[in-house]
């Protein structure tokens, strides 16, 4: 038998095929763009979607989960921007800049682009590709799997998204807030790519929110590219709250220079089917990172964080804690891999991972990996998924708090320990909100 | 009068062993009862059967509290009609800061009752003035509840739930372990104060030691599993000369 051995392609594979070509000329971007794109979504027909054999989508298939390809949103049109007035209103009140991106658009109408402090650009990504800015490719870093799934499709379909550049020593004082929000009633998919330089010394916080329609199958593949200066002090929060029935798969790309701090949080809490996957990279001596997720899961919900940590120079220390609450027959993964280069002399990093399973049906997969190459570091793992200690509970009760509030009680404080460690306090107290609501709607 | 407490022929399971086996206690309002016992002898069993504990199964008798059918109701419902269990090993709760533990269980307490809900403040004023009488730092109720306290921190801070939520039967599970005598003394006095008319008292503990400073009306001895002696405070004097040694045998 020589046939040639080709898995059968799926509808969901087809269809990105189809809308590949339908879209291609209208993406924004020269002809250099277009073949960093073309060479992408050649990556993708050759692997096609990921797939419970491929390791690092062991858990969440692709293939399995997208049943059909959407074609790409239109830019929004008068209706759509009046619906998307609120967007991330998660944050109102808190006076950060918002930054719009309207079914997958940037929409400098609602956006606060007024009085930018000096040494801060904004511009769309749409804007940026069109003059063939090599801003898809350029800097992705060998950290990034050049084949990864997720990225290959949004390197070859994305449309817009925001670059912002932050000049050295610049200190945002206003956090800038990036509001996603995906009003179209039919199914589309938004494919969003956007970029951040913080130069030495910048100091920002940038808080993205996604959110989208209940009932309505869109799909959503957003990237992030950070590349973060020597002593920059960044913050970085993404809020996941999706419409019920949508599949929103997010990849951030983190390059930390020496000396600097970041903090990321990743809040998931809305989404059918959500996909978080970070590749961080300190690549400079003497940086701290702490990466934190928090998911909140309920119903049919699927969430995924999967964590890639490269320590590739000399005394960095990193944590990572990632925390998930689990009811009904929702389905927590954490996979977290710290890799530790030859040179990363004395790097200091742990990495904990727990799930709070509040249903029989509940599920939560977790899969932590070290790769060390270096013969000085402290570095560690653990996790753990279990109930709601009952011990705890009846201690809670025989105080007088009935079953469900104690039970809530449990969830917040579980929830607390990476709510609290944010420095903002308005968002503390948004995603603290966000945890009671999500308490309260098991009543 | 209907007794505070009236417990009938008892019987109580955990895991399909016997451990309460036809205990009778019948505890009036204003009174204060010992019970003493030996290891395994069921003390801890009948304080968390009080409570409500959830495993253990009770296979005969009743418990009636005020005429009301205790075992009927859930553990939150005990609390709020007035049943109060100091742990013998109070549980860490991270997360949870103590002030907002007291906060929750109060108001949740009289929200049952149908009474107004405490303000936050008028709570924080009645808290720090407990507090301050069973010398525990203010800054403790910041902290998570019980998390890296101290055993006698822990039993102070069972002490100050206690007085907070004015409970009309307290039972005291072996309140005395883990105590040195200057913590003993403190968290005596604590109960003492909450010595009342309306109110009665389970002391339950190993040694004499605790009613020298918390001294009862009526000391019972419990052995496998019901009540095999009782009498006035002088029979706690002769089972710390004698031992427990006799009942053992008498039970067996």
């Amino acid at each position: 038998m020589n046939a040639e051995i080709r898995p059968s392609r799926t509808r969901a594979e087809l269809g990105l095929v189809d809308v590949y070509n339908t879209s291609r000329q209208g993406l924004p971007g020269g002809s250099e763009t277009a073949a960093v794109r073309a060479a992408a979504f050649n990556h993708f027909v050759l692997a096609g979607l990921p797939h419970a054999r491929i390791e690092s989508w062991k858990y969440t298939d692709l293939r399995r989960l997208m049943r059909d390809a959407k074609p790409l949103a239109a830019r929004p049109d008068e209706t759509a921007i009046e619906r998307a007035r609120d967007a991330g209103a998660v944050l109102a009140g808190l006076g950060f800049r918002r930054l719009a991106i309207v079914d997958g658009s940037f929409v400098p109408e609602l956006s606060d682009l007024a009085d930018l402090e000096g040494g801060v650009f904004v511009r769309s990504m749409a804007e940026a590709l069109a003059l063939d800015e090599p801003l898809l490719s350029q800097g992705l870093g060998p950290m990034v799997p050049a084949d990864d799934p997720a990225l290959v499709l949004n390197t070859a379909l994305a449309g817009d998204g925001v670059v912002i550049t932050v000049s050295p020593d610049v200190t945002i004082e206003r956090p800038i807030h990036l509001a996603f929000i995906n009003t179209s009633a039919t199914p589309a998919a938004m494919v969003t790519r956007s970029l951040i330089v913080a130069g030495r010394g910048a100091r920002a916080a940038f808080i993205e929110t996604h959110e989208g329609r209940d009932r309505s199958d869109y799909q959503v593949n957003t990237a992030l590219q950070l590349v973060v200066g020597d002593e920059a002090r960044i913050d970085h929060v993404k809020i996941t709250r999706e419409g019920d029935a949508a599949i929103h798969v997010a990849t951030l790309l983190a390059n930390i220079g020496a000396r600097a701090s970041f903090n990321q949080l990743g809040f998931t809490v809305g989404g059918a089917v959500v996909r978080n996957q970070l590749f961080v990279r300190l690549a400079g001596e003497g940086t701290v990172a702490n990466l934190r997720g928090l998911s909140l899961l309920a119903d049919l919900q699927h969430a995924d964080n999967t964590l890639v940590v490269e320590h590739a120079a000399a005394g960095c220390q990193s944590r990572e804690i990632f925390k998930a609450v689990v009811d009904d027959a929702a389905r927590a993964v954490f996979q977290g891999k710290i890799t530790v280069r030859q040179q990363a002399q004395k790097t200091d990093a742990k990495m904990m991972s727990r799930a709070l399973l509040l249903s029989d049906e509940a599920e939560a997969d977790g899969k932590p990996e070290l790769e060390i190459f270096a013969d000085d570091v402290q570095c560690g793992h653990g996790a753990t998924t279990g109930a709601l200690d009952e011990q705890l509970k009846f201690y809670l009760m025989a105080r007088g708090i009935p079953a469900r509030q104690a039970e809530a009680l449990l969830v917040q404080a579980f929830a607390a320990e990476v709510v609290e460690a944010i420095e903002h306090e308005g968002i503390r107290d948004a995603l603290m909100d966000a945890t009671l609501g999500w308490l309260g709607r098991r009543g | 009068m209907t007794p505070l407490l009236a417990i009938r022929n008892l019987q109580a399971e955990i895991g399909g062993r016997k451990i309460l086996n036809g205990l009778d206690l019948t505890v009036n309002a204003g009174e204060i009862h010992a019970i003493m016992g030996p290891n395994g002898a069921g003390k801890s069993t009948l304080s968390y059967v009080l409570a409500g504990k959830p495993g253990y199964e009770i296979t005969g008798g009743e418990i009636l509290f005020k005429g009301e059918d205790l075992l009927e109701m859930s553990p939150d419902e005990r609390a709020a009609k007035g049943v109060f269990l100091a742990f013998q090993y109070p549980l860490e709760i991270p997360g949870v800061a103590t002030i907002t533990f007291l906060r929750t269980a109060l108001n949740a307490q009289r929200r049952k009752r149908g009474e107004e809900e405490l303000s936050s403040p008028d709570l924080l004023k009645r808290v720090r003035e407990i507090a301050k009488k069973l010398g525990i730092d203010p800054e403790m109720l910041r902290r998570p509840l019980n998390v890296g306290f101290s055993g006698g921190e822990k039993k102070r801070n069972e002490t100050l739930q206690m007085a907070l939520l004015e409970p009309l039967l307290c039972v005291l599970d072996e309140t005395d372990s883990g105590l040195d005598i200057d913590a003993l003394k403190v968290v005596a006095n604590g109960v003492n104060q909450l010595r009342a008319s309306d109110r009665g008292m389970i002391v339950i503990t190993h040694y004499q030691r605790l009613l020298d400073y918390i001294v009862p009306d009526v000391v019972h001895v419990l052995s496998a599993g019901r009540i095999v002696r009782t009498g006035d405070k002088e029979l706690a004097l002769e089972l710390e000369a004698t031992g427990y040694a006799q009942y053992q045998n008498e039970a067996a």
